[in-house]
């Protein structure tokens, strides 16, 4: 066990290595960054000065070494535009989106196990068919098409729900839906393949043969087993949910990690748009690093994989 | 002679088992009208779709109150028909969304073919790169991307397939790792077959159908992340008229009302990717058994 956990910090040190790499040659190669990193319109002595503070003179090796020495110390720079620490900037725009996030996946789980289920029970039946339409175009439909069709409609129509902004519940219910959609189709197409796999297996036979009623065989025997890969995916999505939201948060005026990104790029602040990427990709190694532990912990056959 | 007959027949033959197996036919032919409409979009579009009227803002379709035939679905904020701006939109997501999804596949093929058939460090050094790239959320990804080298149509293309290789680099991989076990590709090493011989004539053409299926189901993905870049103003540059593009100046009069710089241009996205993802999904059950759990 001890031996699987390393082998799987092992992995995700490399990832976080080769990440911060990725960042590293791609700002370095696709022009100059102390362009990137001067603010906008900025004077040649600035940009001189930036040269010089970065180390820009320097082989690529040292460059590198200064720039993972910063990131270790958890120092992603300063906010051109906001004049601050990007760190604090960004844990400061964290909770919103977090808030979005949760909000949202709780509408995905609520719509998407529910028909999931149904539509696994009765399969090619009615119910089948309108979950598979409605996964569908969750899966086509950009999400902030949808965020903006809310607006035109509970908005400007009928005047329900805040176009944007945040503050009271009601601002969050039109993003979260937005961004939820498309994560409620995947649970649901998750939620509908591992029931049915569930409902052929032996034990489910077994809990029938028994004379359990139909209800019970499926909530307490298949429903159970069933939803440990989709909660596993959920828990993966959550953190995706923060890092996608970008246009959403846009068309919302959400103050989260996303509309940071967004302001990141319009006004130039590339210091921002780095962190913010870096972060997101840190999340992401460290969310899977977890659940692959807890996948060893629960089941000891990958352990020996 | 024989040869060309025999192609002749499989060719009728496979046809007719895709008639038999619910073909996707809506969805080709949305995609194929939206090819016409792209390829020929100089010939039908009423107006240049880069070029207004700045006395004509804001005209609603045709239909509605103050709506004229000049304009069949009214004009945006600078006074440009939103019709010539929906078909000139086509050719831009349909020449994006084509490149990028091959220029993606070319490279996540080659690499996925190397990665697999070489095995050693080569495939150490592809799979931990692809693993990275993997994790990195690839909206985001495509938006620093975009912010380090600047929206152009040609960019657009190159970061999409920097983002997007890694899908095909990793089924690819996975293919060719079966197929390198199997008698056609020993034979040909006992034979005395160059590694890249072996590669070239035995491991690729059977990986195609996979690459395949996937490039049709990216399609959908990479016209969505085209949108999204370029209703951030990191994609398409204007005055070019692109969906995402034309998403973003619609937000600019969604609260008067002007219900059709929203509805439309999404109408089309959703529609496009729609049939990009139907086909997609048929090939896959068709072409490629082993992706069926995609």
């Amino acid at each position: 066990m001890r031996r699987y956990i390393l082998r799987r910090l092992g992995f995700a040190l490399v990832s976080l290595f080769l990440l911060s790499v990725t960042i590293f040659f791609f700002v370095r190669v696709t022009g100059d960054p102390a362009v990137l990193l001067t603010e906008p319109g900025a004077s040649q002595a600035d940009l001189d000065a930036i040269r010089q503070q970065f180390g820009l003179d320097q082989p690529l090796w040292v460059q590198y070494g200064s720039f993972l020495a910063h990131l270790l110390r958890g120092d992603f720079g300063q906010s051109f535009y906001y004049r601050t620490d990007v760190l604090e900037l960004y844990l400061s725009r964290l909770p919103a989106s977090l808030l979005l996030a949760a909000v949202a996946m709780a509408f995905s789980l609520v719509i998407g196990l529910p028909t999931g289920i149904v539509a696994a029970v009765r399969v090619n039946g009615w119910w089948d068919s309108a979950g598979k339409i409605f996964a569908l175009l969750g899966l086509s439909m950009p999400s902030f098409w949808v965020g903006l069709l809310m607006i035109l409609f509970f908005s400007v129509y009928l005047g329900w729900l805040p176009s944007s902004g945040s503050g009271t519940p009601l601002h969050v219910l039109m993003p979260a839906f937005a961004l939820g959609w498309y994560f409620a189709a995947a649970h649901m197409r998750l939620t509908r393949s591992s029931m049915l796999e569930v409902l052929g297996s032996e034990y489910v036979k077994l809990a029938r043969l028994k004379g359990l009623p139909e209800a019970l065989v499926i909530a307490k025997h298949a429903f159970k087993n069933a939803l440990i890969p989709v909660l596993t995916l959920a828990g993966i999505n959550l953190v995706l949910m923060v890092n996608v939201a970008v246009v959403v948060e846009t068309v919302f005026a959400w103050p989260g990690v996303g509309r940071l990104l967004y302001e990141g790029i319009a006004f130039r602040d590339f210091p921002v748009v780095q962190a913010t990427v870096l972060l997101g990709g840190v999340m992401i190694v460290t969310v899977n690093l977890v659940v692959d532990v807890l996948y060893a912990m629960i089941d000891p056959r990958i352990r020996y994989e | 002679m024989t040869g060309s007959r025999a192609a002749g027949l499989t060719l009728a033959w496979r046809f007719a088992a895709f008639r038999s197996e619910g073909f996707p036919l809506l969805p080709t032919l949305i995609l194929l009208t939206l090819a016409l409409v792209a390829i020929s979009a100089n010939a039908i579009a009423p107006y240049n779709p880069e070029v207004g009227v700045l006395g004509e803002r804001f005209r609603p379709p045709a239909w509605q109150a103050g709506g004229s035939a000049e304009h069949v679905l009214g004009t945006d904020h600078l006074g440009r028909d939103v019709l010539s701006r929906l078909i000139f939109g086509a050719r831009v997501s349909m020449v994006v969304g084509f490149t990028a999804v091959i220029v993606a596949g070319l490279l996540g093929t080659v690499l996925g073919i190397l990665s697999g058939y070489l095995g050693g460090w080569v495939d150490q050094v592809i799979m931990r790169i692809t693993d990275t790239w993997l994790a990195l959320p690839a909206l985001t990804f495509a938006i620093f991307l975009a912010a380090i080298v600047g929206p152009s149509e040609m960019n657009i293309v190159i970061i999409l397939a920097a983002v997007y290789w890694t899908r095909y680099a990793r089924v690819i991989r996975g293919e060719v790792l079966s197929l390198k076990e199997r008698d056609f590709v020993r034979l040909a090493i006992v034979a005395g077959c160059a590694k890249r011989t072996i590669m070239r004539r035995h491991i690729l053409p059977n990986v195609l159908n996979s690459a395949i299926v996937l490039a049709t189901l990216m399609l959908g993905v990479v016209i969505v992340t085209e949108a999204s870049l370029s209703f951030l103003g990191v994609g398409v540059p204007p005055p070019k008229p692109a969906w995402g593009l034309m998403l973003a100046d619609g937000k600019k009069g969604l609260m008067a009302g002007y219900w059709w710089l929203t509805v439309l241009p999404g109408c089309c996205i959703v529609l496009m990717v729609l049939a990009a993802n139907l086909l997609g999904d048929w090939l896959r059950v068709k072409l490629d058994p082993q992706l069926r759990q995609l």
